[in-house]
């Protein structure tokens, strides 16, 4: 009896502890398992999307219902699987390769979490009440404010506090990452991966104020009786196509920049090769990510913007593929030459660099405005931009995982079962979306809940799917993986892969405080600069002192928590004026804990020196 | 630059013969096997880029397959420290400069056929159609001839005509794909696209952009005739007697229940009323609602209980369906008068039969 007392205990305390943090690591833990549930959650609904597909005329669900799922499964794998995952390994990563301590607003980082997190609970909520969006993920008015029930209001509302959530997070690192580098480590010695956050949070913090524009005067026409996008109110629907797109064009480069920083980090550790060009990459980069907001009309060629307009934007998204082919250039040369090893962390990255050009051939042929009358909005699209987001962002994801693992959890995954997750992933993947490019051309229109009978579309839609269940294959065994790695994987060193770079500093756990002694940053590939001189360890830059960290703290949850019942209230008050209250009181919680963290001094608390080596913050 | 297309062209055909063969999808319905002028150019472009990047896709696959055969760890060298390159100015020079020789490549014909398929030159001169798109149906009102149809839009081959498309709802998107590309149907403007059809033939049509559960429904039709026939036609539609007396009994009460009841959002012959599909010459559809297969039974079915064949459409408030006015007998005869509308020698028979 005694024992589960204890590890009742023991388990209160584990929660109270993750409520509370705001320690990067374990906010970056919490991001892996509320993004990776996500993940779960929008691949069950892609499986019922390709069952529904897998023969002409099927009513495996029915066609309102299909609306639905099609909406959530875009919606979900884009801002609440993809997005979260991306934070985890860079929450998990960033602040280390920088030599930082934590991030800079480690409370906002915590805030931000918790934000996304009941932001996607509410929009999933919508299931259980009275049914989920189904406007698509792009939500184009006037389809959106004119759907019947509160399933596009749950869009809304969860997209506006999981979207402050990301706004708040690409914040944090910008100003991590300008603020809170070691000694040495100038911006041309930053590791990629960091670089490529560092310009995803500037993506994030010019592109997302569009959304939010956009979600608001979206719900001012559903709840409030605007006309912004009502043509019979002298509005204009086509307006939120573009807010729309100026925002959701950069996010396909938020989540694929990230994953490119992912294969830079690995290639050149088992290539046992520093970066090739790592200059010209950095600047590719930030060319990507600037050219990023000049192209969004690409997604609007057949709404009837001109040839002028139309030209002008189908050369500037030809223009992406050069920065992009320089990279791809790079990673073959840093390849060159090498000593490879091949472990599933590679395998991940190896693969990705073909099944990426692909999808960049045919982002090219999809600029092209004439030939993308023919594309657009056909299977030919989403095939497109599977290749692009699973074969790039997905995979990236993946080799991440692999490669940071022990890192974050000081175990090496299973090597046999990463191999099996990788190929049938792998080959499920090109099954499932190398034939759809020739499903759209031959007729078969994208959100399509049936195809007819006899138009030449059948086999080709029974091959897609089969390859969607070799990859939901691939995906339980990376679950199971994660659980036989847990419970019986071996405790590894601090640097298993031989890294190059500073997060391989540190000893196996993490401290709290990540460094004892910040380190002394002399050149790119900082811990391998030391090794070639012979050393195992980081020159410290500062003699052994108290280490001064952030207090925990459960205002951010109950900020979010005050915010998703304010949700409910917006939804709910054109049914009845009572649910009015709900709002009252939601955001009475949130402004409340927020008035209680601007008057309540928190100066944080101070590791003593004597302590560190008694095993203080383990 | 035609001839050079056209070598292109015939070399493609050439290479890719087996595989249309072996299926690049329905005839008249694919877009890999154009028979209009606007899926022409699009393919021509496709063609190219395609190529282009074929060409790409060899070089990269080609430097990395050597890289994974040679660079691998062999055994017994898993401690060897490899060159720690930094860089190469000459190949990263290369490899920014022949990717943007390659894009020139592409850009200047996509600019090329991006006016050339904008080009509203002589609007004036042609065949003007308006075009509106509804949830779930195409209504189409042929300018200056006194002319509507739905669902299926009549055209003679060989002519540009100019398509000027706006929506009453939501958005949609009008995409025939063998004859030519997309062009979305918003609310608040006019679009204009222009198609010219090549052959005679019946082309499927579809709606490519979300508008709702029956989204995927909302098909539609192209009949192309010689414009002969599209003549002929254009004088029997417009000498339709809306009011004629139909030969059987059955029709004949059913005549009359059609102008008690549907004809508040229906229209038979030429009139503005655009509140549901103009049934004028329903007797030569290809399809009931776009896409239900065309005969008595089914019809009866959809006059019946349209909800169950396509969710969401409008025709399902219809008051004889919110007061449950209509029966079985009823449906049977309004079916029959429909089916008998056939004003038109001319119908998707005749351009089918041109071959």
């Amino acid at each position: 009896m005694s024992t589960t007392t204890a590890q009742r205990t023991g388990f209160g305390a584990v929660l109270w502890d993750y409520l509370t943090t705001v320690d990067h690591k374990k906010i970056g833990i919490l991001y892996l398992i509320s993004g990776g549930f996500f993940f779960l959650i929008g691949g069950l609904e892609a499986m019922a999307i390709r069952i529904q597909l897998i023969k002409p005329e099927n009513d495996f669900v029915s066609a309102g219902f299909y609306n639905e799922i099609l909406t959530m499964h875009g919606t979900t794998m884009i801002f609440l699987a993809a997005m979260p995952l991306i934070f985890a390994l860079m929450n998990a990563v960033v602040p280390l390769q920088i030599g930082a301590r934590d991030v800079a607003f480690p409370f906002l980082n915590s805030l931000g979490f918790w934000l996304f997190l009941f932001g996607g609970l509410l929009l999933n909520a919508s299931w259980f009440l009275g049914g989920a969006p189904d406007a698509g993920w792009t939500a184009y008015a006037p389809l959106s404010t004119t759907s019947p029930g509160h399933g596009v209001d749950f869009y809304i509302l969860g997209l506006q506090i999981s979207g402050a959530g990301t706004l708040i997070a690409g914040i944090n690192f910008l100003v991590t990452i300008v603020n809170m580098r070691a000694p040495g480590m100038t911006y041309m010695r930053l590791p990629l991966f960091t670089w490529t956050t560092f310009v995803v949070s500037a993506l994030i913090l010019f592109a997302f104020p569009a959304l939010t524009v956009g979600l608001f005067l979206l719900m001012f026409d559903r709840l409030f009786g605007s006309g912004f996008f009502n043509a019979n109110m002298g509005g204009n629907s086509v307006i939120w196509e573009h807010l729309f797109w100026i925002f959701g064009h950069p996010e396909v480069y938020i989540l694929i920049l990230p994953a490119f920083g992912v294969f830079s980090e690995v290639l050149p550790t088992f290539a046992k090769k520093r970066l090739f060009g790592y200059t010209a990459m950095v600047f590719a980069t930030v060319l990507i990510g600037f050219l990023g907001f000049m192209v969004w009309a690409h997604h609007m060629f057949t709404v009837g913007l001109g040839p002028a307009a139309n030209s002008i934007f189908a050369v500037a998204t030809m223009a992406i593929a050069v920065p992009t082919g320089i990279k791809i250039f790079n990673w073959l040369f840093t390849l060159w030459g090498g000593n490879i090893q091949i472990n599933s962390a590679m395998l991940w990255s190896l693969s990705f660099i073909p099944t990426f050009t692909l999808g960049g051939m045919t982002g090219v042929m999809l600029a092209a405005a004439a030939a993308d009358y023919q594309y657009h909005d056909t299977y030919f699209v989403v095939a497109h931009f599977h290749y692009v987001i699973v074969g790039g962002v997905v995979f990236g994801i993946f080799a991440g995982l692999h490669y940071w693992w022990p890192r974050m959890f000081g175990k090496i995954l299973n090597e046999t079962l990463g191999k099996i997750t990788f190929w049938t992933f792998f080959i499920g993947f090109h099954l499932t979306f190398f034939i759809q490019h020739f499903l759209g051309l031959m007729g078969m229109p994208r959100r399509y809940w049936v195809f007819l009978a006899d138009q030449g579309l059948d086999t080709g839609n029974f091959i897609s799917t089969i390859g969607a269940f070799l990859m939901a294959v691939g995906t339980i065994v990376f679950l199971i993986n994660v659980i036989v790695t847990t419970s019986k994987g071996e405790k590894v060193s601090g640097d298993p892969w031989d890294g190059r770079t500073l997060e391989w500093a540190i000893p196996n756990p993490t401290p709290h405080y990540n460094f004892k002694q910040t380190p002394l940053v002399r050149g790119l590939d900082a811990l391998w600069v030391e090794k070639t001189e012979g050393r195992k360890e980081m020159t410290p830059a500062e003699p052994l002192d108290d280490i001064h960290m952030p207090n925990a703290s459960i205002l951010p949850f109950i900020m979010s928590l005050g915010l998703f019942i304010a949700g409910f209230g917006f939804i709910y008050q054109i049914d009845n004026i009572s649910w009015l209250l709900a709002v009252f009181i939601g955001m009475g919680i949130t402004l409340g804990a927020m008035f209680v963290r601007s008057v309540k001094d928190d100066l944080g608390h101070h590791i003593h020196k004597e302590d560190l080596d008694k095993g203080a913050g383990l | 630059m035609k001839g050079w297309m056209g070598k292109v062209r015939t070399l493609l055909l050439l290479s890719v013969l087996p595989l249309i063969l072996s299926g690049c999808g329905k005839e008249n319905l694919t877009a890999f096997l154009p028979k209009g002028y606007g899926a022409q150019v699009s393919l021509d472009l496709i063609v190219i880029s395609l190529i282009v990047m074929i060409v790409v896709f060899i070089v990269v696959m080609i430097i990395y397959t050597m890289v994974l055969v040679r660079y691998r760890q062999k055994k017994g060298q898993e401690n060897f420290i490899p060159k720690q390159t930094e860089g190469n100015k000459a190949l990263e020079i290369i490899w920014t400069v022949i990717p943007i020789i390659l894009l020139v490549i592409i850009a200047v014909p996509t600019v090329a056929a991006t006016f050339n398929l904008a080009d509203e030159s002589d609007k004036d001169d042609s065949l003007n159609v308006n075009v509106t798109a509804n949830q779930y149906w195409w209504h189409f009102n042929y300018q200056g001839e006194e002319i509507q149809t739905s669902q299926d839009l009549y055209i003679p081959t060989g002519e540009k005509i100019y398509l000027n498309m706006i929506s009453s709802d939501v958005l949609h998107s009008f995409w025939v794909p063998s004859i030519a590309g997309k062009m979305d149907t918003n609310p608040e403007n006019e679009n204009t696209m222009y198609i010219e059809a090549y052959e005679e033939g019946v082309y499927w049509g579809k709606c490519a952009e979300l508008c709702g559960p029956s989204h995927s429904l909302m098909d539609f039709k192209i009949v192309a005739v010689s414009p002969d026939e599209f003549d002929q036609w254009v004088e029997d539609m417009q000498n339709v007697d809306p009011e004629a007396e139909p030969e059987t009994a059955s029709a004949q009460e059913g005549q009359e229940l059609f102008e008690n009841s549907c004809i508040s959002c229906h229209a038979i012959g030429s009139s503005p009323t655009a509140l549901a599909p103009n049934l004028t010459n329903f007797g030569d559809r290809t399809a009931i609602a776009g896409v239900i297969d065309y005969n008595k039974e089914n019809l009866v079915e959809w006059i019946l209980d349209p909800e169950k064949l396509k969710e969401g459409n409008k025709m399902s408030s219809a008051p004889y369906l919110v007061n449950d006015e209509l029966n079985e007998e009823e449906a049977n005869q309004i079916a029959d008068y429909l089916l008998q509308l056939k004003p038109s020698e001319i119908t998707p028979e005749s351009a089918n039969n041109n071959e």
